[in-house]
């Protein structure tokens, strides 16, 4: 049965009508047309459809939408400000071009903020453990590591 | 926030402004330009210009003074759209942001069938290149009949011919058409840029595109949300050969389902809701009876197995005489190397859109060839090909034949089984890993001979391979869903033999040489994996010549410079050689090096690894890597540095981890759990130099680190542990000990 739920989502409230064991991923990209959460495996284990939950990043693609009444999430589009300025990660990843294809970008994008929350200097080992659930296939990871240092330096 | 629900009554100027920088658009006004002749022309055109020589073909001048380039090749995350952009920016001296890329699609851009083989700077970029410069010459021509004017007496800069030496006698690329397009063929003695004079070609400019994924903004087919698009997912049978024996369609109920489609083994479900579309495949299952089907050859040795199957056998090189290694001694040295099953692995599913109405059909779809899916659908659908319109839109990186041609062909069925909306077919991760076309299995067995200098006589190889490429092609029965129509289409015996010998010969001088290629059909769907048979004839030549500069008591670099005649080849070998001098290897570590050249007409790469080995537990790790690569004329730096980072991390990854599995039923790799690949913490720390040779051809970059990459892993296993590796994936109980 469907029920109006309301999401904090990227500093906004949004009510939206679903069946309320929907996971969260569907209903951020079919319902709110967020492009940044990514559906990748559908498993938690990929990352590509993480979202920052309470800062934390977590993936979305099986937590039921229900849960997330009274959770702040943020996207991909919510890091860059309203006037268009980028995040400093999502700048760094700009600047060391830091994707091949990118379909990962998402994901990683959002588990680097997530981390230099939480270790503003994170050295190479701290930034592989806290990169660890996001897989990319190109093999651009070796950038994403630069690109997060390069953040961590300019923020 | 929008309901999506259908609104026919959307005009098209919001249909395709809802669609954001996706260009989706079609010319609904019929086809633009006529399909390109198959047949090439003689002379001596590059690349694609040699089936389709008109400029407008390749480029039109916009309205607003930009240029819009048309190439028939797809944007794989390889960058192929910022090379094409910076060639025709430099022979038209066009600020990069007044060209406008535009991908494959049909009707529209050239047939440059497919996006493959590291094929896209020699082919595509070099006919822009081309048709940029015929261009420049007939806008100067242009403005010279104007003003009355010889050309040498006009300059063209940032879109505008102007009289040398006046500041009023200036115009636009657009006033000097007057409505026009540019008009006639590319001579194929058009003067070119002089080299000396490039602004962009060479180097490292930056993709736009990164921007707009950090932003979120759509970038992919996934991202596609047309105006009452429903979804639909496949219900696969539970094996190959398995057929849909009943499908109990009225007890069959779910929550927003729009239609079941039933055709012979082929059972989809359309929804509303994508969730719904997800329970509805979930509960379909229960609903299905499949029919048995032989089982697999579950638990077999496969490098001995796919010996025991028959063979097509050719032979691919015979010089000299190699009956000296039919008498085994103590110069001579014999192993047999082993590749599994592996898998393309894209992280995104694929994914396409598809649309049927008013008698033609329209699929956006991240294939590498928009014209070749189109022939094969049509043929599949019994459609006309004109009828049949192909979108290209990237998905997430393929590298090669994965489910993007099976999720179009799946798309079109469904469409045309519930015409007048679009219809969003996403296949799961489960589809991606246990249907796509794996890279085959490989068995390799190389004999030498070494005489009495250390120096190689002879050279014996033999390998055992499935295709490497099957394909659409214009065949149907290279597309999964049409063999399974009630009507099926099979598919087609054989595919491309050649990728299996790819690379197999050695790129050395050595005087008496024997290779032969064994075909066999094997138990898992195979196709085109990022270099084809390369990685794993490389991996057993590198590794092998490994072995006998241990024979010889040689340096490994040393002894490849030896046999090597190609001073492009010493010279990628001797910087990778300065480049890890001063890298000295500690307790458990040990340093490895391999050399390629692609397809030995190709890129050169060198490459070496760094690895620290746990003796006891066998556990490899991969610290660092190295490659030096000479890819000719180099159009954009960081594009092949970027491609030849993750190509050396890719194929550790492959090297070290990767195995398609299956039991008697089916593959068993369907998720990232069973089929573990590279996590960050695996991933070395690398480094590349690229040697350029602006005076070379231009050589795609994408593939040339595969091979070379594993051989330097196993060899840099061997010289920390002093077990070698022939076997792969490389497992720890091979390493222990």
């Amino acid at each position: 049965m469907e029920k109006d739920l309301t999401l904090h989502i990227n500093g906004q409230p949004h009510t939206v009508r679903v069946e309320p064991d929907t996971p969260l991923l569907y209903v951020l990209r079919n319902q709110l047309e967020l492009n940044g959460p990514k559906y990748g495996c559908g498993h938690e284990v990929c990352g590509a459809c993480m979202v920052l939950l309470d800062g934390v990043a977590m993936p979305s693609c099986r937590v039921p939408v229900e849960s997330m009444e009274g959770r702040k999430i943020m996207t991909l589009e919510g890091l860059t400000h309203p006037n268009g300025e980028l995040h400093p990660v999502q700048r760094a990843f700009v600047q060391e071009q830091a994707a091949q294809c990118g379909y990962c970008l998402n994901g990683m994008v959002i588990a680097a903020v997530a981390l230099l929350e939480t270790n503003k200097q994170p050295d190479d080992a701290a930034i592989r453990v806290g990169m660890e659930r996001n897989l990319c296939r190109c093999g651009s990871q070796t950038r994403v590591m630069k690109a997060i240092r390069r953040a961590a330096k300019e923020s | 926030m929008k309901e999506s629900a259908y609104n026919p009554q959307q005009s098209r100027r919001q249909f395709i402004s809802s669609l954001g920088c996706l260009t989706i658009g079609f010319s609904m006004t019929g086809t633009r330009w006529a399909d390109a002749s198959a047949t090439p022309l003689q002379g001596t055109l590059p690349g694609s210009l040699a089936v389709e020589d008109r400029i407008d073909a390749w480029l039109e001048v916009l309205e607003d003074g930009r240029v819009r380039v048309f190439t028939g090749k797809m944007e794989l995350g390889q960058g192929i759209r910022t090379a094409i952009a910076q060639v025709a920016a430099e022979e038209l001296d066009l600020e990069l942001a007044q060209v406008e890329v535009y991908l494959a699609e049909t009707g529209r851009t050239p047939n440059e069938g497919y996006t493959a083989g590291s094929g896209s700077i020699e082919r595509s970029a070099m006919s822009v290149r081309y048709a940029a410069a015929a261009a420049r010459q007939q806008l100067l021509e242009l403005a010279a009949q104007r003003w009355g004017k010889k050309p040498e007496q006009l300059s063209l800069s940032n879109g505008k011919v102007s009289l040398k030496g006046t500041t009023d006698q200036v115009l636009s690329f657009a006033q000097l058409l007057n409505g026009k397009q540019l008009e006639g063929e590319v001579n194929p003695s058009v003067k070119l840029k002089p080299k000396s004079e490039y602004r962009y070609v060479g180097k490292a400019i930056p993709r736009t595109d990164i921007e707009q994924m950090v932003r979120a903004e759509p970038v992919y087919v996934q991202d596609l949300r047309l105006p009452g698009m429903v979804h639909a997912r496949v219900v696969r049978p539970p094996a190959y050969r398995a057929r849909l024996e009943g499908f109990d369609e009225k007890s069959f109920k779910v929550p927003g389902l729009l239609k079941t489609v039933v055709n012979g083994t082929f059972l989809a479900v359309v929804t509303e809701q994508e969730y719904q579309a997800m329970q509805a495949l979930e509960a379909a299952r229960e609903h299905a009876r499949w029919s048995a089907t032989p089982p697999l050859p579950e638990g077999q040795d496969l490098e001995t197995y796919i010996k025991t199957l028959p063979l097509k056998s050719q032979s691919v090189k015979n010089q000299g005489t190699t009956s000296a290694l039919d008498q085994p001694d103590a110069r001579t040295l014999k192993a047999s190397y082993f590749k599994p099953y592996q898998m393309h692995g894209s992280i995104g599913p694929s994914c396409a859109v598809a649309l049927y109405q008013a008698g033609t059909l329209h699929v956006w779809t991240h294939t590498q060839g928009v014209y070749p899916l189109r022939d094969a659908l049509a043929k599949m659908l019994s459609l006309d090909p004109e009828k049949i319109h192909l979108k290209g839109v990237p998905g997430s990186g393929c590298y090669g034949h994965n489910g993007a041609d099976d999720v179009a062909a799946d798309a079109a069925l469904v469409a045309m089984a519930y015409p007048d909306r679009p219809v969003r077919m996403q296949w799961m991760r489960e589809d991606e890993h246990a249907w796509e076309p794996y890279g085959s299995a490989m068995r390799m067995e190389a004999e030498a001979r070494l005489d009495e200098t250390g120096k190689i006589s002879h050279w014996r190889y033999a390998l055992w391979t499935d295709s490497h490429s099957t394909r659409p092609g214009g065949n149907p029965g290279n597309l999964l869903a049409a063999r399974y129509l009630a009507q099926p289409f099979a598919p087609p015996s054989g595919g491309y033999a050649g990728g299996g010998f790819r690379n197999s010969e050695p790129y050395y001088a050595i005087p008496n040489l024997k290779i032969d290629a064994h075909a066999f059909e094997g138990p898992l769907r195979v196709s085109a994996l990022r270099s084809l048979g390369a990685y794993a004839n490389v991996f057993a030549i590198e590794s092998f010549m490994d072995e006998l500069s241990v024979k010889a008591n040689k340096d490994p670099l040393d002894f490849r410079i030896m046999h090597s005649t190609d001073e492009r080849a010493i010279a990628v070998m001797q910087k990778l050689k300065e480049m890890i001098q001063p890298e000295k290897p500690g307790p458990g570590e040990g340093m490895g090096v391999a050399f390629s050249r692609y397809k030995n007409t190709a890129t050169y790469c060198a490459v070496a690894a760094k690895v620290a080995v746990n003796k006891a537990s066998g556990e490899v790790q991969v610290l660092r890597m190295w490659a030096v690569i000479d890819a000719g004329e180099v159009i954009n730096l960081d594009g092949i540095i970027n491609q030849t980072e993750g190509g050396m991390v890719q194929s550790a990854s492959w090297t070290l981890k990767e195995e398609v599995l299956f039991d008697k039923q089916h593959v068993n790799s369907r998720d990232w759990t069973s089929y573990p690949i590279f996590r960050y913490s695996d991933v070395p720390l690398v480094e590349v130099v690229v040697i350029p040779r602006p005076n070379e051809e231009p050589l795609g970059a994408g593939e040339a680190a595969q091979g070379p990459t594993a051989a330097a892993v196993v060899n840099a296993i061997y010289r920390a542990s002093g077990k070698r590796i022939r076997h792969l994936p490389v497992r720890a109980a091979a390493v222990a000990g």
